[in-house]
């Protein structure tokens, strides 16, 4: 592994940021939307129901995870179709970058990127809501850790899928956080899902992470086997779309996808 | 002279289909080979291969010596490629750009190099300038600047010129002459432009559905087909039908 190619490539997509005020306005504006309206939401539920009631900003911690997930998975697909998009992807497969290197530089690009977005948001629910999400204490540090492998690993699936069958799967990209948030409880109790989706929900780390939050906040005690299962589903997943990502990118090179992205 | 590049019998299928039928070639020092043929002949196949985008169904590449099956890294360290069809990141501006493939290619002294290649390939005043809003002429010297930043063993042209004006054209023939002279790089320039090939290569290969129908000097080339330019061998080839259609 080479640091100075990692630190190459991201500088590649540092400068593409700084340099465009619509992309930095982009990456904070729809995450402080977002928690804005959940903030809202939020009180609103707080004063009117008997699950919450005791539990101030429950929905929107939860909202404030999620969206962390969102931009982290989206991100990290971002880097990717940047690439494809600036017909720039030829010039980054010939240089000698190991695929380690790319993935290492995606993933501390998109978590950077997601951090541009997600801290002015966070720091806006004090002024407004009187929450913070330090109510969680240092299992927040676990819960966005998991949240974040889980973003990465979704966007290296969906790059895989990028790589693999060309520009045509970009549809997907934008869909498969939509595709997976229902069975991730984010909002509501596992209870709630049908038994079939709870066996699909079980399998997947989300709903030990939200399950936590809402644990900490609402019972104020810490469940360690969450934390653990979240973190183990995660292992697997990642190392599944690490090595789904090798064979994409071999079965590019044997039927030519490299030489065509982006034409 | 030694061989910079060796291509031993290669083959490219996609599913039954044969875009490269087991072809055989070198390039050797400071040299620069043409590869001909019309469209879908298996040029752009063949670079493909040559610079890892592409696994071939069988043969064999060796560059500088080191299989590029085993090598991969070390041989893209010594490659570059430039070709009209893939661009550099549009909203950067040219400077960062070299800088940001300067850091791929762990190039050492990154600032002496740009400045060198900023003179050479007269970009010096388009360095601050938003790669996306140059001209076609320019957007090709600075993707040229961005092919020899790691100061290349060998060289890969895909139509180097198209779409340039005759003035620009003719700067950047003049400039791959020199600069091979210099360095005594390996260049492999595939082009439809037979004034420039007949001009800068020392050798030509002539392809047409995957195969090597006919190689040799230009001025042979004619000689033996009996035409007064490149340019009517081509077409004289590309419409035969030969005993390999």
């Amino acid at each position: 592994m080479s640091l100075t190619r990692i630190y190459g490539l991201f500088l590649r997509h540092f400068y593409l940021i700084t340099r465009s005020f619509p992309r930095i306005l982009d990456l904070v504006y729809w995450p402080s939307i977002q928690i804005t309206l959940w903030g809202f939401i939020s009180n609103f539920f707080a004063t009117h129901t008997t699950y919450y009631n005791n539990a101030v900003g429950v929905i929107l911690t939860c909202a404030i995870l999620y969206d962390f997930l969102f931009r982290t998975s989206i991100g990290f697909n971002m880097l990717f179709l940047e690439e494809i998009w600036s017909r720039n992807f030829t010039n980054l497969f010939i240089a000698p970058m190991r695929i380690g290197e790319i993935l290492t530089s995606l993933v501390i690009t998109a978590l950077i990127r997601s951090l541009i977005g997600l801290v002015p948001a966070i720091l806006l629910t004090s002024p407004l809501f009187g929450i913070s999400i330090l109510d969680l204490g240092i299992f927040l540090f676990f819960l966005f850790l998991s949240l974040y492998i889980f973003g990465i690993t979704l966007g290296i699936l969906v790059s895989s899928g990028l790589l693999r069958f060309g520009p045509s799967f970009e549809n997907i990209a934008w869909s498969t956080m939509f595709l997976l948030a229902p069975f991730g409880c984010i909002y509501y109790p596992i209870e709630t899902l049908p038994e079939i989706f709870q066996k699909v929900a079980y399998v997947l780390p989300l709903v030990y992470i939200f399950e936590e939050a809402r644990n900490i906040l609402i019972n104020q005690s810490v469940n360690i086997e969450n934390v653990y299962y979240a973190l183990m589903w995660n292992a697997f997943y990642f190392s599944l779309s690490i090595a789904l990502f090798y064979y994409s990118f071999n079965a590019a090179k044997d039927k030519g996808t490299l030489i065509n992205m982006g034409e | 002279m030694k061989n910079l590049i060796e291509v031993q019998n290669i083959k490219k299928n996609y599913g039954k289909k044969e875009a490269v039928k087991g072809i055989s070639f070198n390039v050797e020092e400071d040299e620069i080979l043409g590869l001909l043929g019309p469209n879908g002949s298996g040029k752009t196949t063949t670079i493909g291969m040559l610079l890892g985008l592409l696994k071939p169904t069988s043969g064999q590449i060796f560059i500088n010596n080191l299989k590029l099956e085993e090598n991969r890294i070390q041989i893209l360290e010594m490659i570059n490629f430039i070709s009209p069809y893939i661009e550099l990141p549009k909203k950067l501006t040219v400077k960062q750009n070299l800088y940001v493939y300067s850091k791929l290619y762990k190039v050492v002294n990154i600032k002496e190099r740009i400045e060198y290649l900023s003179e050479k390939l007269r970009i010096g005043e388009l360095l601050n300038s938003i790669t996306g809003e140059l001209s076609s002429g320019q957007k090709n010297r600075v993707s040229l600047a961005k092919a020899l930043v790691n100061e290349p063993k060998v060289l890969l042209l895909d139509e180097p010129t198209a779409s340039l004006d005759p003035e620009v054209g003719d700067f950047v023939r003049t400039f791959l002459e020199d600069y091979k002279k210099e360095k005594k790089i390996s260049i492999l320039l595939a082009s439809h432009n037979m004034n420039e090939v007949t001009r800068l290569c020392k050798s030509v290969l002539m392809m047409k559905n995957g195969e090597i129908i006919d190689q040799g000097k230009p001025e042979d080339l004619i000689a033996k087909h009996g035409r007064t330019n490149l340019e009517e061998v081509f077409l004289k080839l590309s419409r035969s039908k030969s005993e390999f259609n």
